[in-house]
């Protein structure tokens, strides 16, 4: 007998015992479909993250004080001499860092802000004027600062749109308004556009100032020497794949002013996006591995349970079997007829479960509207290959039991 | 009833040819001699019955003939072929071109139509599909099941079961059916049915038959008897008026001894 025939004896056993293959398949589809929407998802969300950092900007790099294994924590004293304004402005020489464009400056910090009516706890940030092009923050009314509030270290205020809810409930346009951070007195004169929450923080939340004005009224940050320290330092590289030319030249500059013997660690971290975006991929990555771990333990849990019905099938169809060797039927036909039984239920149900998957897939697209998943095509090429192995993994077992039993015995 | 079989067994030489066959089994730790040395032949065209109480050797013998078990040794020649050294994949073979089985309990696949039952011998011979289909139809024809076909076994009184297994047995045109007790489960009137149906096969179309039976009656409707007593034939009896199923009365107390003799 040749396998179309097999196969034909097969599925006419399967659809002869409709609901116990329908349980049977379960196990498979579930975790096809965990599979399949957990791998679609960790794409998405990869996808997702890309677009937020392509969002703060492209070949920008990040310049912080103290190193990640010397920094204590967000907030806290960062060792060694710190960044300063003229850290940065040397940054901007030709000379010593010609694959620099431009660079921008943020002190941030925290304190209490009041509008008069309404009363926040919030992050303030000092930045330069030019920050809001390197940052890509675009203005959803009034202006930003210029050089002129820079230079005059004025007192003026741009909020996020998170801010103006707090602060204004009823006023949705505050421009112009009073408002105080400490016993500052500033003046509202622009909102920034909703930028959602990124990777690290939310961006809508902050109320931004000059930086000189932070450094001088807000958050007086003088250095020994007399200047001014800084929180971060976002320096823009001529191009994006010059980024890593720009880092190196960013830390030779900084560790000459900063006076590291050569062989000695710096004192700061230069990190490009590329950087984040590759470690952020690498969670990811490790993440998805889990998640599909899981996902592939509920599919061998779905094998062994095709394993559990074939074996109960093989005992409960023994005298099916030995007529079906008395009326000729050889050991192999027997074997092949139980294989492809547990081999269509586990692709049967793997399909089923990619159909799940795919629902899954668009309910998390509905939830979520951040993240734009797409049915992972790889996922479903694992996943069912997957399905069809375990399928044939766990059904040679019953099905060798199958062939083997002896017909005198099956028949009595 | 038309002819069924186009080859009419009219081989030189007996179907069947079995000499000194023994086979002993272990049953735990007890060896048990089943059969002891079993010689006899049958003739193409032949319809005879296997009698003997249980323990008789019956069951091990069928077994032995239907190629479902292999001899301890003796010769076992199935059309001038020797059997009795064949490997399981060549035995399965055998059963499936030469031999048709009847059994007790019909065994039909449940939830299986009796069209498909018939088909599945013919199935594991490699018959094609159209001609599978024709040949179950043509065969349910013949024991009058024509307007069952499509029937699941679970629809269909035991009488008609057994026919549809009758028909599963005719359909690779065997060299013999055995039919292992076929009317044990059936009432009389159903049985006398099957021997009917058994007979014709026999009378008209040349098909030789071997069916094991407890009955006198039933055996009565055969041509020959072979009586098997601790392994071994204790007697082979010629049936010189073989009852015409349907046409005799069962008689209230039968002595098959006075009849034969």
């Amino acid at each position: 007998m040749g396998l179309m025939a097999s196969a034909q004896v097969a599925l006419r056993a399967l659809s002869s015992n409709k609901l116990r293959s329908a349980l049977t398949m379960l196990g498979i589809i579930i975790g096809v479909g965990a599979v399949v929407t957990l791998m679609s998802a960790g794409n998405a969300v990869r996808g997702f993250i890309t677009d937020q950092f392509q969002s703060i900007g492209s070949n920008l790099l990040f310049v912080a004080p103290g190193t990640f294994e010397t920094q204590r924590g967000p907030g806290s004293a960062p060792s060694g001499k710190g960044l300063t304004n003229g850290d940065a402005n040397a940054l901007l020489d030709p000379f010593l860092a010609p694959d620099v464009a431009a660079v921008t400056l943020e002190l941030t910090g925290s304190d209490v802000v009041d509008s008069g009516g309404e009363e926040a706890f919030l992050s303030i940030s000092g930045v330069s004027p030019n920050y809001s092009e390197l940052r890509n923050a675009g203005l959803s009314a009034g202006r930003f600062f210029n050089i002129g509030d820079q230079v005059a270290e004025s007192r003026v205020a741009v909020i996020g749109p998170i801010v103006v809810d707090e602060l204004f409930p009823e006023n949705a346009l505050p421009i112009d308004e009073q408002i105080r951070i400490g016993d500052v007195p500033f003046r509202v004169i622009g909102i920034l556009e909703s930028r959602g929450g990124s990777a690290f923080a939310n961006e809508d939340n902050v109320v931004y100032i000059p930086l000189s004005t932070a450094q001088t009224r807000v958050f007086p940050s003088r250095g020994s020497r007399g200047d001014f320290h800084i929180s971060v330092i976002y320096a823009q590289a001529v191009s994006e794949d010059r980024t890593s030319e720009a880092a190196e030249q960013i830390e030779n500059v900084l560790r000459q002013r900063h006076e590291i013997m050569p062989g000695d660690d710096d004192d700061f971290t230069v990190i490009s996006q590329a950087e984040i975006l590759a470690s952020a991929g690498d969670v990811l990555g490790v993440i998805t591995i889990f998640l599909g771990a899981i996902a592939a333990i509920s599919l061998l849990v779905g094998g062994i349970g095709i394993m559990n019905i074939m074996l109960v099938s093989v005992t409960e169809r023994t005298r099916e079997i030995g007529l079906r060797k008395a009326v000729g039927a050889r050991r192999q036909d027997i074997r092949n007829q139980f294989l492809i039984e547990s081999v269509v239920l586990a692709v049967v149900g793997g399909a089923i479960g990619v159909v799940l998957g795919l629902l899954g897939t668009l309910g998390i697209g509905l939830l979520a509207s951040d993240l734009n998943p797409t049915l992972s095509l790889q996922a479903v090429a694992l996943a069912t290959g997957f399905s069809a192995l375990v399928g044939l993994f766990f059904g040679i077992y019953p099905a060798t039991r199958a062939a083997a039993l002896n017909p005198i015995d099956a028949l009595r | 009833m038309e002819a069924y079989s186009s080859v009419v067994a009219s081989s030189n030489g007996p179907v069947i040819a079995v000499k000194d066959l023994t086979r002993t089994y272990l049953l735990g730790e007890v060896e048990v001699r089943a059969l002891r040395g079993v010689s006899f032949e049958i003739e193409a065209g032949g319809l005879l019955a296997v009698m003997g109480p249980s323990g008789s050797g019956k069951s091990t013998l069928m077994n032995l003939l239907g190629c479902l078990d292999k001899p301890d040794s003796g010769s076992y020649l199935l059309e001038s072929e020797e059997v009795g050294r064949l490997n399981d994949d060549q035995l399965a073979r055998i059963r499936s071109r030469k031999l048709g089985f009847v059994f007790q309990t019909f065994n039909l696949l449940a939830r299986t139509t009796a069209l498909a039952n018939c088909e599945l011998p013919m199935l594991y011979a490699g018959v094609p599909n159209g001609e599978r289909r024709e040949r179950a139809e043509r065969a349910l024809e013949l024991v009058g099941l024509a307007d069952r076909m499509k029937h699941h076994p679970n629809e269909l009184s035991g009488g008609q079961q057994q026919r549809v297994a009758i028909a599963r047995a005719l359909v690779n045109d065997p060299a013999i059916i055995f039919a292992d007790e076929p009317t044990g489960n059936l009432d009389s009137k159903s049985g006398i049915e099957v021997i009917e149906i058994l007979q014709g096969l026999n009378r008209n179309d040349g098909i030789t038959v071997l069916l094991v039976t407890h009955d006198p009656f039933i055996a009565r409707h055969t041509d020959r008897v072979l009586r098997l007593q601790d392994g071994r034939i204790v007697a082979d009896e010629a049936i010189h008026h073989a009852l015409i199923a349907g046409e005799a009365e069962r008689p209230s107390n039968l002595d098959l001894e006075e009849e034969i003799a």
